[in-house]
């Protein structure tokens, strides 16, 4: 039995939360964020949502509160966007090496200076190499399923997971949400039961300092160095897909909804050139690709919803008959290109995907991007291509260049 | 109150062997305050000297469970910590947070006023040591004026202590104290008192620092007891907003034999510098201070 309801981007991942029955909240609002951290006030003082709710006093404390509770045994929330991540980002570093399954929706929005308080994803991206698992979201369902989803991957590799999703653009925007129930939820998520608890009853000390080798204990057991500990970290976010995948099948098969594990397709089977993205953009992307298709030209989509781990082995089966790659994103790495293109390219290396591909740099601050300029854009790839152009410089979209 | 030192908890949480420096006024006084607070304590502290006490991986001579936390971070994680534990009913744990002057006075200062605005359940140890010690004795702004330190090398420091006391005092918390590891008993007493009463709980403990200070190792009781003797250290507390003095600055205030500051400074390295100038603006803090407790005890 279905529940629909028409709820915005926000109100999804409270929602969200509240089924995960998070036990402990800390959060500090930041437009486009905070609709979601005063749902979670709401809930929690109701008692519709039994978890103790921390109003800190800056996002640095937000994590630090979420790391400490996740010590002790509890599962907690947080969410943020742009500079209050970027604030955070100290303890992004602490909540992956202390391997705390945190969950935290940042509400993608760009990063100043200058001010602005609208969309991209460079606050996310900036955020690449901390050790967190990163999933964007295309629209409004996949946010709840997402965020319930997390739980679940941070819970089995111990590992935080940041759920991405586009601020204004999906955060402010209702769209029709089939809620999962209660109950299911509880079904598919069973409570939080760490391996690992600081506790009285078991004295230990973490993330004590340690030296750049291994040493021994006082039982004479070989223990990790720091390095070690480092190595174990990349080898669980490495076999991390293996979970993503696994988990967004069991949620399918419970809530009969799939969003693709690591990554999505739209119209790709036949597909001659690929559009790619992350979040709404791989959304409107889809738009796109029907009407280039109206025009004769055989699109498809390809979503990218783990960016970290970075779909290396999925890409390569996806893009496996591609005869032109468009990429649009929504961040630039600077003094390169996007980050999304680089990854792609890497992936695409030693194998005989050997198609052109054309980097866009697209709404940046939340600068409009519409479905029939990425059909315009594509078209102009297609023809660059066409002229033997296998890379043809990055294009800044609906900017003044030059 | 017990009457002496073996009237206290005999139990030890700490085992012999930390990497404290020998002299260190930090392993005094962090001895007797988990002395005073028992098994059932969570500790959370930031990269410091107390981070170097605790030994490296994978040992450590502390029985007291903890947690390392970034710098900026320390009271918003004996939040996090007091509400996991609440989440998960385990409300009988006592949380302290345990940070430097640098961790407190400068860097941990949002943290901490986040936390007590809030009325965070939890014991704040601020161990004061008067300045960034673990890092090679630079200056913080809790080093008094006067003394050189590695990043004040020639001209000395030339402000005051930052009055941390008086920011907290300002939080309204239901206890605050000051604390010394030469006078022990008093310094139990006080973490006996702070475990039973609920709400944020401050603890300043000044720690002489034989390296950071420049004196020797075997006079860290006496340079502590100095400091209260001159009033550069004044031992009280305030509950619910009620001043008292207690233990040695409380004879001193009855009797009115306080030593001049001198008496203090001129046994440290630190000061060998300061300036005829700086030396009178020294006993002059001090004075007004002790002035505005009397004012506040006859009260």
């Amino acid at each position: 039995m279905s529940n629909v309801q028409i709820i915005t981007g926000n109100q999804a991942a409270a929602l969200a939360a509240k089924l995960c029955s998070v036990e402990v909240v800390a959060a500090y609002p930041i437009t486009p964020q905070s609709q979601l951290s005063e749902i979670l006030s709401s809930y929690v003082e109701s008692g519709e949502l039994k978890a103790e709710y921390v109003r800190v006093e800056g996002e640095h404390s937000a994590l630090t509160v979420c790391i400490s509770a996740s010590t002790v045994g509890a599962r907690v929330f947080t969410a943020t966007s742009a500079n209050g991540l970027l604030y955070m980002h100290e303890q992004l570093h602490w909540a992956a090496g202390s391997r705390l399954p945190i969950v935290m929706c940042c509400v993608n929005r760009g990063v100043g200076a200058p001010w602005t308080i609208f969309n991209d994803q460079q606050d996310s991206l900036a955020q690449r190499d901390t050790g967190w698992m990163q999933l964007y979201c295309s629209n409004n369902q996949e946010i709840i399923d997402t965020v319930i989803q997390a739980y679940r991957i941070a819970e089995a590799v111990y590992c935080p997971v940041m759920v991405c999703y586009d601020g204004f653009v999906l955060s402010h925007t209702m769209m029709p949400v089939d809620v999962p129930d209660a109950a299911a939820v509880k079904a598919f998520l069973p409570p939080y039961r760490p391996h690992t608890i600081l506790s009285p009853d078991d004295p230990m000390n973490l993330n004590q300092v340690l030296f750049p080798g291994q040493r021994r204990d006082c039982e004479g057991v070989l223990r990790d160095g720091y390095m070690d500990m480092r190595y174990k970290l990349q080898a669980a976010l490495e076999k991390a897909p293996e979970t993503i995948r696994a988990v967004n099948t069991a949620f399918a098969e419970a809530f009969g909804r799939d969003h693709g594990g690591m990554l999505w397709e739209y119209r790709t089977d036949d597909a001659d050139l690929i559009l790619v993205g992350m979040g709404s953009l791989a959304s409107e992307a889809m738009d796109a690709a029907d009407r280039l298709r109206e025009e004769g030209i055989k699109a498809g989509v390809v979503g990218i919803r783990s960016y970290r781990p970075f779909p290396k082995a999925d890409v390569r089966h996806a893009f496996r008959n591609a005869k032109g790659i468009v990429i649009f994103e929504k961040s630039i790495s600077y003094g390169y290109e996007g980050g999304l293109c680089s990854d792609l390219k890497a992936a695409f290396y030693g194998t005989a995907i050997n198609a052109p591909i054309h980097n866009y740099i697209a709404g940046l601050g939340g600068r409009d991007v519409k479905a029939r300029e990425l059909v315009a854009a594509a078209k102009d790839s297609l023809a660059g291509f066409g002229q033997g152009m296998a890379e043809p410089q990055t294009t800044w979209l609906n900017t003044t260049t030059g | 109150m017990p009457e002496n030192l073996f009237k206290l908890n005999a139990k030890e949480y700490i085992l012999p062997g930390t990497r404290a420096c020998q002299g260190c006024g930090l392993s005094l006084g962090y001895r007797f305050a988990l002395k005073a607070l028992r098994e059932n304590t969570i500790v959370t502290l930031p990269a410091s000297c107390l981070c170097v006490l605790h030994g490296i991986y994978p040992s450590t001579p502390v029985m007291i469970p903890c947690l390392n936390n970034s710098f900026a971070s320390t009271a918003a994680s004996a939040s996090g910590i007091v509400a996991g534990l609440q989440a998960l009913n385990k409300t009988d744990t006592t949380v302290m947070a345990v940070a430097g002057d640098g961790g407190t006075f400068d860097m941990g200062i949002q943290a901490l006023s986040g936390a007590a605005e809030r009325g965070t359940d939890f014991i704040y140890l601020c161990y004061d040591n008067e300045g960034y010690m673990n890092t090679g004795t630079q200056r913080s702004s809790a080093t008094p004026m006067g003394a050189l330190t590695s990043t004040t090398p020639i001209l000395t420091k030339q402000q005051h202590k930052k009055d941390f006391l008086k920011i907290m005092e300002a939080h309204d918390i239901p206890y605050l104290a000051t604390v010394s590891p030469s006078y022990p008993i008093d310094l139990y007493d006080k973490f006996v008192k702070a475990k039973k009463i609920k709400g944020t709980r401050y603890i300043h403990m000044y720690v002489p620092c034989p390296p950071g200070w420049g004196f020797e190792t075997k006079d860290t009781i006496k340079t502590g007891k100095l400091a209260v003797e001159t009033g550069v250290v004044v031992l009280f507390e305030i509950e619910n907003g009620k001043f008292r003095f207690t233990g040695r600055s409380k004879t001193l205030a009855e009797r009115g034999n306080r030593l001049p500051v001198i008496n203090y400074l001129e046994k440290q390295g630190r000061f060998r510098k300061i300036n005829i100038e700086q030396l009178n603006q020294q006993q002059a803090w001090v004075d007004v201070r002790w002035q505005e407790y009397l004012r506040r005890a006859e009260s």
